[in-house]
């Protein structure tokens, strides 16, 4: 499978990658690792003309650390998230759910900026992103602004991210070695989850969230409340599907995702101590 | 366009379209057949090179991206004189490999997994090679070969 043509240009700052988008227009695309966007061009199902490799943009690929909040260049690669130790004395669950992403390929390429600019609901990262309260730092024509997580993920691979602005930074408030545990459920130990749930304790409250229960990455805000007023794991587990709206498809039924997210929540719940 | 890249410690320089992905610049550009084409999806693994040392499946990159970088397929790892990668020869050893379409890419994946951690454990070793399916089934010996070399390579 060979994607449709396209002009290549690779730029060598961000400035010079965000002036290239302007020039282009809409039918122009950013590619960091490529993971989420080469295998939708072979199949055509994207058909940008013209491709901005932001790949090699060193300047974007960190983990800082400014009292409580760990700061995440866009091009960081999940490998890098995998292996730094800043971010798991202060991120820990970040990390853990780097680690899960696809395989060990994919990970040497694949880019947190990418994963959240792609918005897939099958996705890890932007669940936990999302679990973590963080913000997506964005820089466009008109320059920076901070876009919260909630308000991020709009739809099925649509993000509040305009054609024309550049996912910068991710930032979490450091969660420690706080208690987690996230639950992926697979069939092939590559693939995307099937259902997804990940558990974050914190002092004052857990944070819940979900993969691929709906068109975006979802919080279990039902389990949530739950929690926050005293119900045991199993009752709050019990609710981990309100409010959602799983699709149907050749690995899952609707009524079997409900299922999995009830029991995965559970055990996230129970693991994340 | 005009790309450059070293590859097995070779410089190659080609026309390409944009669009041609690393895998058949290096099988149809480079004429290096050793690294197949096997599900075309990046989920089977048998297209995985070595970019700058990494694991990478080759399907799923743009040669344009490599532009620059230090590749290595199956037949950059034998020495000049033809003796065998411990890797490879761990492999033949081992009976690693049943039909072998899928062992350019295990040996390679194997390889950049070894690189990255010197001592696997079992359990290790099958969660590192998840990308890399062998139709056949043969992962057990598999498994033990990756096992067998990185016991080798410690000493």
């Amino acid at each position: 499978m060979i994607p449709a043509p396209f002009d290549y240009i690779r730029a060598g700052s961000a400035d010079e990658a965000l002036a290239l988008i302007t020039e282009h227009g809409d039918e122009a695309k950013f590619i960091a690792g490529g993971m989420s966007l080469l295998p939708l061009m072979k199949l055509r199902l994207a058909t940008p003309t013209v491709i901005v490799d932001v790949g090699r943009l060193r300047e974007l690929s960190y983990v800082r650390v400014d009292g409580g909040t760990v700061a995440i260049g866009a091009l960081t690669r999940h490998r890098d998230l995998e292996t730094d130790a800043l971010l798991g004395e202060h991120c820990g669950v970040l990390q853990a759910v780097a680690a899960q992403v696809g395989d060990n390929q994919v990970r040497h390429r694949g880019t947190i900026g990418g994963s959240v600019a792609h918005g897939d609901p099958a996705s890890d990262l932007p669940a936990a992103l999302l679990a973590l309260d963080a913000e997506f730092v964005v820089r466009g024509p008109g320059g920076e602004r901070t876009i919260p997580s909630s308000e991020f993920f709009l739809g099925f691979l649509e993000t509040a991210l305009a054609p024309d602005e550049l996912l910068v930074e991710v930032r979490v408030a450091a969660t420690g070695r706080n208690g987690f545990s996230y639950q992926k459920f697979n069939r092939r130990a590559q693939d995307w989850a099937i259902v997804g749930a990940l558990a974050v304790r914190g002092i004052t409250a857990t944070r819940v969230a979900l993969v691929n229960m709906g068109s975006t990455p979802l919080r279990a805000s039902a389990v949530e409340q739950a929690l926050a007023s005293g119900a045991s794991v199993a009752d709050a587990a019990a609710q981990a599907d309100a409010g959602t709206e799983p699709v149907g498809d050749l690995n899952a039924s609707v009524e079997y995702r409900r299922h999995l997210a009830r029991v995965l929540v559970r055990r996230a719940l129970e693991a994340a101590v | 366009m005009r790309i450059a890249m070293t590859i097995n410690g070779r410089r190659e320089e080609h026309d390409v379209e944009p669009r041609t992905l690393l895998v058949h610049f290096v099988r149809e550009a480079c004429v290096l057949t050793g690294t197949k084409v096997g599900c075309d999806t990046s989920s089977c693994g048998a297209c995985t090179v070595l970019v700058d040392g990494e694991s990478v499946k080759s399907c799923t990159m743009l040669a344009a991206q490599a532009d620059g970088a230090a590749i290595t397929t199956i037949e950059g790892l034998a020495a000049a004189d033809g003796t065998l990668h411990p890797m490879q020869a761990a492999f033949q050893e081992n009976h690693g490999l049943q039909c072998g379409f899928c062992t350019a890419g295990m040996v390679m994946a194997s390889v950049s997994l070894i690189e990255e951690q010197p001592s696997p454990t079992e359990r290790d070793v099958r969660l590192g090679l998840e990308g890399n399916l062998c139709r056949c089934t043969g992962y057990h010996n598999i498994v033990k070969s990756v096992l067998v070399a990185a016991e080798a390579a410690r000493q």
